[in-house]
């Protein structure tokens, strides 16, 4: 035991239920403005680009898992118990080939600057927790 | 959209004449929060001249106003618990300037008691929040993992080496401002460039040096109408300009990683006192890192979007440089219990009114304060001036 304190675990809305069940089986579903074609990150009850039309105004589409490094850091003090035993680890924001961006982690490389460029191709990295949900991390493509 | 014609006719109708820390700030177990917002908004009446009977607007972000209130034991007649992080209480400034200025109330009070270090009961987090739900479950918790990306981001479109050492150049500077501060955390510690480069790394590309400090401590401010300012035990300051918002909550949201909302209050509140850059005697920019002060700096219109690097160089910002900056040594070095805002205010109404001691400018008539909150969330402006 690493990590005697727990991480803090997901606990999805009515809206994004779909989101985190889609990890579940490794899949990445967004949402889409019908109106608009713009995709939206995180899930809401509507649209951004397109509030007017409601819930009817979304659809989901799954995305393709492609994505490029937005910006990261590497953490090196523990911001919370859960953790502890997992530092240094690098934090990200990813841009998906949808045009959202997301917030990670970058796994499979060591935890130091020069291992990571920012615009480096990504792909997913579902990280199955059989007790929570599945958390959605990147690893160089 | 904000009319400046209608702000500008709101420009100096309420003056700030009272400002107050808590007795003891850094490390302060033996205080609770509400102890630090009582000590400090004494403090801060006596300064003024007035008594807590006289106030009858509160305003305090953390803490709802009903609890300082209840602590104070007071009936205020206007309330106002805004809370969008560290930036809370410069917004207070113009919200208690507003609400005097329509009648709502005479002596405002605006309070802060943090207890960052030694607290016995921190606030929890919502769980509910987007926040809480795509961030935190992959360790992006907390002011530095979020700003360090920022500051990343930054890095990479204006380049490393330069932006680093801008970061170094803040680090610095703001802790040669906090040896001349007797109330501040590094006022005994003198910090050079290589101790910057040789702190560890808490997020990186943040040294501890980037960081500011976790401390307990309080500050309060009075304000109060034009009229009553006359009377002030020790000289007033006039309420010029100000402006607020924020344009996201969680850090994987800024629409632009290296434009916080500096960029529409920082204009916003020259404009509607009439002032422009150069008129500007000090800056008070909130640092809750060396990158916050830097890109705050290109946001509020002292340079371009990437010129910060230049701006900053050769030690300009520090003692004796030509554009002072943060001269009680900041969040970086004097004192930060988690929303540092209200310390901006307090230390412009102290050098335009001549009590900052050993670290007193000569001729300050005219400063900035810039509160920036949450992560790189909220931003609250004001341009205050000499009576």
């Amino acid at each position: 035991m690493t990590n005697p304190t727990p991480k803090p675990q997901p606990i999805p809305q009515p809206e994004s239920d779909h989101y985190w069940e889609g990890l579940k089986n490794e899949e990445i579903w967004l949402q889409r403005s019908k109106a608009t074609g713009k995709f939206q990150f995180y899930p809401r009850n509507f649209s951004i680009s397109d509030p007017e039309t409601g819930e009817d105004g979304i659809e989901w589409v799954q995305a393709s898992g492609n994505a490029e490094l937005f910006t990261f850091a590497i953490v090196h003090v523990a911001p919370h118990m859960g953790f502890v035993g997992d530092v240094p680890y690098i934090t990200a924001l990813v841009q998906l080939e949808e045009d959202v961006i997301v917030p990670t982690n970058i796994v499979g490389v060591t935890p130091e600057p020069e291992s990571l460029q920012i615009g480096m191709a990504l792909k997913p990295v579902f990280e199955h927790d059989p007790d929570g949900q599945t958390l959605l991390k990147f690893t160089p493509a | 959209m904000p009319n400046i014609q209608r702000l500008q006719n709101l420009s100096g109708q309420a003056h700030i004449v009272g400002v107050g820390e808590s007795n003891k700030l850094g490390k302060v177990p033996e205080k609770s929060p509400l102890a630090h917002h009582s000590e400090a908004a004494i403090n801060a009446l006596d300064d003024a001249g007035l008594e807590l009977s006289d106030v009858d607007a509160l305003f305090t972000a953390g803490w709802s106003t009903l609890d300082v209130a209840e602590y104070l034991g007071i009936q205020p007649r206007y309330t106002d618990s805004t809370s969008v992080g560290g930036s809370s209480f410069v917004i207070h400034v113009a919200h208690a300037l507003a609400a005097i200025a329509a009648g709502y109330c005479e002596v405002a009070l605006i309070t802060h008691g943090q207890s960052g270090r030694s607290d016995r009961a921190p606030i929890p987090r919502n769980p509910g929040t987007p926040m809480a739900q795509y961030e935190v479950p992959y360790g992006i918790i907390g002011p530095p993992v979020s700003y360090a990306m920022a500051a990343r981001r930054y890095m990479h479109q204006y380049g490393e080496d330069r932006t680093r050492q801008a970061m170094a150049e803040i680090a610095v500077s703001t802790r040669k401002w906090a040896n001349l501060n007797p109330m501040a955390y590094f006022y005994d510690k003198p910090t050079t460039f290589d101790d910057y480069h040789n702190s560890k790394w808490v997020a990186w590309p943040f040294h501890l040096l980037d960081c500011c400090l976790v401390t307990d401590a309080g500050a309060a401010i009075i304000i109060t109408t034009p009229e009553r300012a006359r009377n002030a035990k020790n000289g007033s300051v006039k309420i010029l300009g100000a402006g607020e918002g924020h344009d996201h909550s969680g850090i994987s949201q800024m629409p632009d990683l290296t434009s916080a909302f500096g960029r529409h209050t920082g204009p916003q509140a020259l404009e509607m006192a009439g002032v422009s850059h150069s008129d500007l005697d000090l800056a008070m920019i909130y640092d809750s890192f060396t990158y916050t002060a830097l890109v705050s700096l290109e946001n509020l219109g002292f340079c371009e979007p990437g010129e910060g690097p230049d701006f900053v160089a050769s030690q300009r910002t520090a003692p004796g440089g030509d554009f002072p900056m943060n001269t009680n040594g900041g969040g970086l070095s004097y004192t930060h219990p988690g929303m540092y805002g209200i310390f901006t205010v307090v230390e412009a109404a102290r050098q335009l009114r001549g009590q900052a001691g050993e670290r007193q400018l000569e001729d300050c008539n005219l400063a900035v304060a810039h509160g920036t909150g949450g992560l790189l969330s909220s931003t609250g402006t004001v341009v205050l001036g000499t009576d």
